[in-house]
């Protein structure tokens, strides 16, 4: 089998596996820094318990976020040590100073809230627990600069076939950096939170841990009002962006073959890449237009203002990216419905309302998949936007078969990890934050 | 740019000291568990004495690894693909080790996860001398700065005897450190651990030297290098004296001691190689003809000057937040 192709499906499971736990880690470190505030200035024992549970679950998370984490900083050198040689000047940094300024914060921190509670005053664990969510949010910030630079170059310049870094603060605040890490900070919030929430509807659907599952699911269902609509807003200044930066990708999102006025936005479809054709395709005429230049009938470019080897597959950029869009106004629907039953006070009744928090739980996660999925795939064929080919990025020296072997061997411990993680997990639910006590082995 | 590239050798040197003295305690312990721990309160206290902190000092390899590739981007390359099998063990090891410890105390097979816990443990512990040996005695190269060897390239004497050496210097951190957080037997035992181990890194230490003069004649030629031998050496034999004199703190710091002075040694052999290239040493990757630009290099040093003393210090104070041996009373 080719070596690039196996080192993309190796680099596509271990990422989007990694990718499970950063994006909870945001939301569970939130809502922890929310729930230690309460504790502090109200000094109810209820909060510190509900704490002490979640902080349980997210050593739980981050362990394995951990552990999965170092795959992606070693996996640079092993399978893409030519993109590691061609952008190294600029790429490397970015992965360093994450390690420096976030990823030490956030473990020896973590470190404090896990084991620490006897050994601190009160203030000190609030600052630990606003340390670690300062953590893990700088340390997303420096892998969205990385990533940004792949997608939106800037700050360098090309000698003989490498790129050499010319201003660090025009690559690392390139174009698409700010607008990249804000959605993200708020698909991870929404994951995370959905979690808590979710957690909070399971017991009080099931009577259990009286007033502790009552605060978790109404503080957790306060905080979830208002993110996906600042969602809304900032996906599509991100999309403008796309638009802007690399209209070849927002051509493919929304499978626009021609470049056209009143260009209209796909609800739903099935782009073929070969036939150049959209089947099954139910679309809002004029929305694409109005949505990226604020005015129905401007032209949109399409697929056919760029050659089609610089075209990224179609399919699945497409797919991901209104999976996407698809669960997000869910997630508006889901707030305006939580308004609504806070305003009748009726958030603890309303059965069917805490089985769809229940079946809510998993949804955030798989929006923020597929959205990087949609990003990432979306910009192919570059690893690096017209600077370097993921056709000529991989490792020269690994056989196909040495890949091959670590695919199947990641696939077993991968799964191995998620089924007793996960297990670790319910039993930590199951068993409830009615006196959560400190962790210890 | 010399300077520049002279300070990032030091530095990456420095992350991976800090890496070896923090996170070699912890693997240490857990190469170590089986000796040390005889019923399952032993085997908790020694837990708990790494449990806050494991994760912290795996950073350590995070950033020294991220350092590598931003500063000597083509060194990171070569070595990361080159070495592919025997880092991906590292790797996995890595992967299982971080679970074992929170899923031993989570689940009820605790047997299997203490197992892990220990082989994940052991394996990098030795692979990774075993790496250094190999880049510090060199591997064939070609003039695209490739690797052309294969896997048991990699298992030559001499890197093998220094994996065996970094392993015993990792075991030394783990048995010193195991005493400065117990009491009573578990603590004698470990006490008793680190004169043993002492004697064998010394020997291992000899066994390396004399492949050094096989295998590398111009290294022993090298005035530096005899001085941190020799330092090293002296290190190690004030670890074995405190442990035997009780003090265990100072017996911790010694070991840390002797590991940079480990570090030294195998730097100032290296300068100005990064990798040797075994075939034609004008194929070598040195820190001229690999590291990136003037810039970077300057940039990362900014990064490295206003992040590692902030990094030092909350470290040092998290540190003394768990100070004092383990008790389980307490944690419970």
């Amino acid at each position: 089998m080719d070596v690039v192709l196996l080192a993309r499906i190796q680099f596509a499971l271990t990422i989007i596996y990694h990718f499970i736990f950063p994006p909870i880690t945001f939301g569970l470190g939130l809502m922890i820094v929310i729930f230690e505030t309460l504790y502090l200035k109200k000094d109810d024992i209820i909060y510190k318990d509900i704490s002490n549970f979640l902080i349980k679950l997210l050593a739980v998370n981050f362990v394995l976020g951990t552990a999965t984490g170092i795959t992606m900083e070693f996996s640079f050198g092993n399978n893409w040590s030519n993109y590691s040689r061609v952008v190294g000047d600029i790429f490397g940094a970015p992965l360093a100073a994450e390690g420096v300024f976030a990823f030490f914060l956030e473990s020896m921190f973590l470190g404090v809230l896990v084991f620490g509670r006897n050994k601190v005053s009160k203030k000190a664990f609030w600052w630990s627990a606003l340390f670690v969510m300062i953590g893990s949010h700088l340390s997303g910030f420096w892998i969205i600069i990385a990533n940004s630079w792949m997608q939106t170059p800037a700050g360098y310049e090309m000698v003989d076939g490498v790129a050499k870094l010319t201003d660090f603060f025009e690559a690392a605040i390139n174009h698409s950096t700010f607008i990249r890490f804000t959605h993200m900070v708020l698909a991870g919030w929404l994951t995370g939170v959905a979690v808590v929430m979710g957690i909070g509807a399971y017991y009080v659907l099931k009577g259990l841990y009286g007033e502790h599952g009552k605060r978790i699911l109404k503080i957790s269902a306060i905080t979830f009002i208002f993110l996906p609509f600042i969602e809304l807003g900032l996906g599509h200044i991100h999309a403008i962006e796309v638009y802007e930066y690399q209209p070849v990708k927002m051509a493919a999102f929304e499978a626009l073959w021609k470049t056209q006025k009143n260009a209209p936005m796909a609800v739903f479809g099935i782009p073929s890449k070969e036939d150049e054709k959209t089947y099954f395709n139910i679309e809002i005429p004029s929305m694409l237009s109005l949505l990226i230049h604020f005015n129905p009938n401007k032209e949109v470019k399409g697929l056919d203002a760029f050659p089609k080897d610089e075209w990224p597959p179609i399919f699945l950029p497409f797919m991901s990216y209104h999976i996407m869009i698809g669960l997000g106004s869910f997630f508006i629907l889901l707030s305006m419905i939580i308004m609504f039953l806070m305003w009748k006070n009726k958030l603890f009744e309303t059965k069917w309302f805490l089985y769809l928090l229940l079946i809510n739980i998993p949804l955030p996660l798989i929006s923020t998949e597929v959205g990087w999925m949609s990003a990432e795939v979306g910009r192919q064929p570059w690893a690096v936007w017209h600077i370097i080919k993921t056709s000529h990025a991989a490792s020269v020296v690994v056989p196909a078969w040495q890949i091959l072997l670590t695919i199947i061997l990641f696939t077993i411990i991968y799964s191995l990890l998620f089924v007793v993680g996960f297990k670790i997990a319910l039993k930590i639910i199951k068993k409830g934050p009615v006196n959560a006590e400190q962790e210890i082995y | 740019m010399e300077v520049l590239q002279i300070i990032w050798f030091i530095l990456i040197g420095v992350l991976l000291l800090g890496y070896s003295i923090l996170d070699g305690f912890d693997l240490g312990i857990g190469v170590l568990f089986p000796f040390l721990a005889k019923n399952d309160n032993e085997k908790r206290v020694l837990l708990n004495a790494i449990a806050p902190f494991w994760d912290g000092n795996e950073v350590w390899l995070l950033t020294g690894a991220g350092a590598l590739f931003a500063a000597f981007s083509n060194v990171y390359a070569t070595v990361f693909s080159g070495f592919y099998l025997a880092l991906m063990i590292v790797l996995f090891s890595l992967i299982l080790r971080a679970v074992s410890m929170e899923f031993r105390a989570q689940t009820d097979n605790k047997k299997l996860w203490e197992r892990v816990f220990v082989i994940s443990s052991f394996l990098p512990s030795l692979l990774y001398g075993v790496a250094l040996g190999n880049i510090i005695v060199g591997v064939p190269l070609n003039a695209q700065m490739e690797f052309t060897g294969n896997f048991f390239t990699l298992l030559r004497p001499f890197p093998l005897s220094l994996g065996l050496l970094g392993l015993s210097a990792i075991l030394l951190q783990g048995s010193t450190y195991s005493a400065l957080k117990s009491e009573g037997e578990l603590n004698n035992r470990a006490r008793e651990l680190t004169k043993v181990i002492s004697l064998i890194f010394i020997g291992l230490f000899l066994l390396a030297l004399v492949l050094t003069f096989v295998c590398m004649p111009d290294a022993v030629s090298k005035p530096v290098a005899w001085i941190f031998g020799i330092i090293t050496i002296i290190f190690v034999w004030f670890t074995k004296l405190n442990a035997k004199n009780g003090d265990d703190f100072k017996s911790f710091i010694f070991a840390s001691l002797s590991f940079a002075g480990l570090w030294s040694l195998a730097g100032s052999v290296m300068f100005p190689n990064m990798l040797k290239a075994s075939n034609n040493s004008t194929l070598s990757l040195t820190i001229w003809n690999a590291s990136s630009s003037k810039l970077t290099l300057t940039v990362m040093l900014i990064i490295a000057l206003i992040g590692m003393p902030i990094v030092l210090a909350y470290t040092y104070m998290i540190y003394r937040w768990f100070r004092g041996k383990v008790v389980l009373e307490d944690v419970e």
